[in-house]
């Protein structure tokens, strides 16, 4: 199945407002260091990189490692300047890449 | 010495005759707690919020397979039942429910397997498949709020006492039975975690320790393992007469579905 992404953006924000962004996405984040059942090493298979842009500038930017959980949960805070778009990409193993983006109405 | 001895009996039986019926006392309705209580706030916040509950993610994958046409008979759930919000609101909170073809409760997984086998005509799910837990969480998800509310009646009662049967008896090499920590020991500590009253008010649910969803049968097989006794097969008799018990047994209280717990 096709992986799912959440994100909490507030749809309305006064300028100058510190907003919270959460986000959540579906990924096994298999470590590399687990064996399987059949005694053979369960390749590694991660998100590597997160980040986001608000109207085309990078505000938050972050990397996962192997010991970050399954499903990761990350969540920050930035000032609301502008109407806009913010959106969010997910870089990992094997591929792995989503983007999704959220709009926000700012007075 | 005798004399005294012949004192002391008397009382020492009336005291063991103290512990014994502690020991098998049901837990007041009014005393009941959700599992959800004894967690930490961060825990708590993640189950509140939908946008940080990682079961919402099956929730939106059980939403995509509900309207996805499936077997050979090329039918989706949608087509029969139509918008789960409305069909399916309060149904997941009064299962396990007897089904008459098959004279005995039937779990919510396996009356949704009797959907895609007989309605669909498509393979059954295997339980704890991501699709099977994926649909279970968004049926059980149209419950959430509502009250628990099995069925206690001529056709349910004989299998809820066999459910209360397993739960109050000693099994495993540890000779304990589900009752003497979800009863009698409650709120106590076993190591580091405080034991729950073990209510199955939020299942499906996203346990942190499986760093995925789970059934409730995952967790009675998980308190199985703990006691060193044997697990039942997923899907076996014991576990639904279990599983009804619980339920029965947590009557009332509220639906958590999709839940977390630690
Ligand atoms: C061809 C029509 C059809 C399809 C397709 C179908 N169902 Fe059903 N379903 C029924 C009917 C009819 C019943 C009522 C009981 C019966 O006749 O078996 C039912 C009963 C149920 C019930 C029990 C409701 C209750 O109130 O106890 C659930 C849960 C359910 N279906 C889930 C599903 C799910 C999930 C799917 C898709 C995987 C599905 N069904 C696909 C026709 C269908
Ligand atoms: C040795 C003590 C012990 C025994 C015996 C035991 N359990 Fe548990 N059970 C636990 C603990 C501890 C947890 C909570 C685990 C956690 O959250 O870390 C739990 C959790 C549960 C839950 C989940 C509650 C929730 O909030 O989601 C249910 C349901 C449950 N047990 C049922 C049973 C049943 C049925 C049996 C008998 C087959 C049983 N348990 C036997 C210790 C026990």
């Amino acid at each position: 199945m096709t992986a799912r992404a959440l994100i909490n953006v507030p749809r309305k924000a006064k300028r100058g407002d510190v907003i919270e962004i959460k986000t959540l996405i579906s990924h096994v984040m298999e470590s590399g260091f687990r064996t399987g059942t059949n005694g053979k090493t369960i390749p590694r298979d991660i998100i590597t990189s997160f980040a986001c842009t608000y109207n085309g500038e990078e505000i938050f930017a972050t990397q996962f490692y192997p010991a970050v959980a399954a499903n990761p949960f990350v969540t920050f805070y930035t000032i609301a300047t502008d109407n806009g778009t913010l959106a969010f990409t997910w870089i990992g193993d094997n591929g792995f890449e989503v983007t999704q983006e959220a709009k926000i109405v700012v007075e | 010495m005798e004399k005294r001895l012949r004192l002391v009996a008397p009382a020492l039986a009336i005291v063991l005759a103290a512990i014994a019926s502690l020991a098998f006392a049901e837990i007041p309705l009014s005393q009941r707690r959700s599992g959800y209580e004894q967690m930490s706030r961060e825990v708590k916040a993640m189950q509140d919020d939908d946008t940080s509950n990682p079961a919402s993610l099956s929730v939106l994958d059980g939403e995509a397979l509900w309207t996805r046409r499936e077997g050979s008979a090329q039918k989706s759930c949608a087509d029969c039942h139509h918008d789960a919000e409305t069909s399916m609101r309060g149904v997941s909170a009064r299962y396990p429910a007897f089904d008459a073809a098959k004279r005995r409760p039937l779990d919510i997984e396996q009356r949704i397997n009797l959907c895609r086998t007989e309605k669909q005509q498509a393979t059954p799910l295997p339980f704890e498949s991501r699709d099977l837990l994926a649909l279970t969480a968004y049926l059980g998800k149209q419950s959430r709020g509502m009250p628990i509310a099995v069925i206690s009646d001529d056709d349910t009662k004989p299998f809820i006492e066999a459910g209360r049967q397993i739960y109050a008896r000693r099994q495993g090499q540890l000779n304990l039975s589900c009752q003497n920590c979800h009863d009698d020991n409650a709120g106590q500590k076993l190591a580091g975690v405080e034991l729950p009253q073990g209510h199955p008010t939020g299942y499906p649910l996203y346990r942190l320790e499986w760093q995925s969803l789970g059934s409730l049968q995952r967790r009675l097989r998980n308190c199985l393992f703990g006691m060193r006794a044997e697990p039942y097969a997923y899907g076996a008799d014991e576990y639904v007469d279990l599983e009804l018990f619980l339920m029965w047994r947590a009557r009332g209280m509220t639906v958590e579905t999709p839940a977390v717990r630690p």
